[in-house]
């Protein structure tokens, strides 16, 4: 498994955050996430226009093996949505952060990106998630 | 090999390699191969072994006239109850092997034993054996390759569902997946070598996750999931392995599953193909026009590129029904199809 990105920042319920320098987010789950749960086979997006809040479920990601809820990392509006992965939903497992990326997100308040988990916290809560 | 491991009864298990659908595609088109030495082997001598056999087993053993032939057969309960699905080889007239779930380790060997002893029929179980699977339409081949002189020679021209003993080895012409292949018993000290020698012929390993779907595509029960102690054979779509003649062959659980015959059965194993989106699940519930009914195995299908499961549903349903499984507090909209959904490679829908 390939390390946490620097660049990008964690929730704990293992969604990925990149700030755009355009004041959007880009929401992806983490490699981490991606080899919990194996080949994907469906991934359910929100629609362009939603509001969402902050930890409110918004997608659903799914694998041969289970369904997993994708949850907002901050609140704020959908304005874009990965429509590659309606296709190709095993992009998730090849390229969690970068082609596999789910959704972008206008926060409603940008603020709150950074009270997430840098790539260091992210990574001791993985190490402590396996013991 | 870097397989993630997993827990199953008690064995540790790899669920898979790398990709779980990689591995699926791999058995389906070429050939693959499955470490799966937890299943229980036991071997029944002596005594009156077809005497025993034919009241053990729902199926029957005279089915098979010459040595080396196999049977699938569920063994159940006084209530018609399924304890275990299991195939039996018979090698010789003193000698039945069969091969039965891990899960039910204890509790077979227990209800075999004691059903035994009138019978003068010796119990033997081989944990000190370990079962490769190599399967695909390439298998047979391969397990040519990777076995020496008689044994291949032995192998190559085994007939499907018939096995075969060379010294320490046991080949039989089964599996688990709808493709060709061989399911391989030996002792343990000689597994690895086997194994080794597979791999180095070009044979993939694969985990329990392939296993599964490749089975459920193959229109496959898994006991536990489709069938257990709670249904009969007839519930579970297994009422083609039970031998109702001669009507004078008393198996265990003969009376209820006539009765039930008599009385029509309420409920019935059908396959599933999710038109709308989503995975089938164990455990969701089928909404049908003449009742309720429950998905018993649901999984995707790599073949298919669609999701597909077993259900247990009212027996008014038909083929070609429309149904509504409730997934995620949504009702998705699934067909009724015949199974198997695959065999050798290519869609039976």
């Amino acid at each position: 498994m390939s390390k946490a990105p620097a660049d990008v920042k964690y929730t704990k319920s293992h969604e990925w955050v990149k700030p755009m320098p355009d004041g959007l987010v880009t929401v992806g789950i983490t490699d981490h996430a991606q080899d919990l749960l194996g080949d994907m086979v469906f991934v359910d997006l929100p629609k362009v226009g939603a509001k969402v809040g902050a930890g409110k479920d918004c997608a659903v990601v799914e694998s041969v093996k289970a369904a997993s809820d994708v949850y907002a990392p901050v609140a704020g509006e959908i304005v874009e949505v990965n429509n590659a992965l309606a296709d190709a939903p095993e992009i998730v497992n090849k390229d969690p952060y970068g082609k596999g990326w789910l959704f972008r997100l206008k926060p409603d308040d940008r603020g709150e990106v950074d009270n997430l988990l840098d790539a260091a916290a992210y990574e001791n809560l993985v190490a402590s998630e396996k013991h | 090999m870097g397989a993630k491991i997993v827990d199953f009864g008690g064995w540790d298990m790899p669920l898979h390699y790398g990709s779980q659908v990689e591995e699926h595609h791999k058995v389906r088109q070429a050939v693959g191969m499955f470490d799966v030495s937890h299943m229980t082997v036991v071997d029944l001598t002596n005594g009156d072994l077809r005497g025993f056999l034919r009241v053990l087993l729902a199926n029957n053993v005279d089915k098979l006239p010459t040595p080396g032939k196999a049977l699938y057969t569920c063994m159940l309960n006084q209530q018609g109850g399924v304890l275990d699905d299991l195939i039996v080889y018979f090698l010789t007239e003193k000698w039945f092997r069969l091969v039965v779930n891990a899960a039910t380790r204890k509790k077979d060997l227990a209800w075999i034993t004691g059903r035994a002893l009138d019978f003068k029929v010796n119990v033997i179980e081989r944990p000190e054996l370990a079962m490769i699977a190599v399967q695909g339409p390439e298998a047979r081949a391969k397990v040519g390759e990777a076995l020496e002189n008689e044994a291949r020679k032995a192998a190559s021209g085994l007939e499907p569902f018939s096995a075969v003993t060379i010294g320490e080895l046991f080949i039989a012409r089964t599996g688990y997946t709808g493709e060709d292949g061989c399911e391989i018993i030996l002792p343990a000290d000689t597994a690895l070598a086997l194994w080794q020698n597979l791999y180095d012929a070009g044979v993939a390993p694969i985990g329990l996750g392939a296993r599964d779907t490749l089975r459920l595509e193959a229109g496959m029960n898994l006991y536990g999931a489709d069938m257990d102690e709670t249904t009969t054979p007839l519930e579970a779509g297994l009422a083609w392995t039970v031998a109702w003649e001669p009507v004078t062959r008393k198996f265990i659980g003969r009376e209820r599953l006539e009765k039930q015959k008599a009385q029509g059965v309420a409920r019935k194993l059908v396959g599933l193909v999710l038109e709308g989106k989503g995975v089938l699940r164990n455990h969701q519930t089928v909404h049908c026009e003449s009742g309720e009914g429950e998905i018993t195995s649901g999984s995707f299908s790599p073949t298919l590129n669609e999701s597909i499961a077993f259900g247990r549903v009212p027996a008014a349903v038909q083929t070609g029904d429309r149904c509504q499984v409730e997934m995620r507090d949504k009702w998705v909209e699934a067909r009724v199809v015949k199974y198997p959904f695959v065999r050798n490679g290519k869609s039976c829908l």
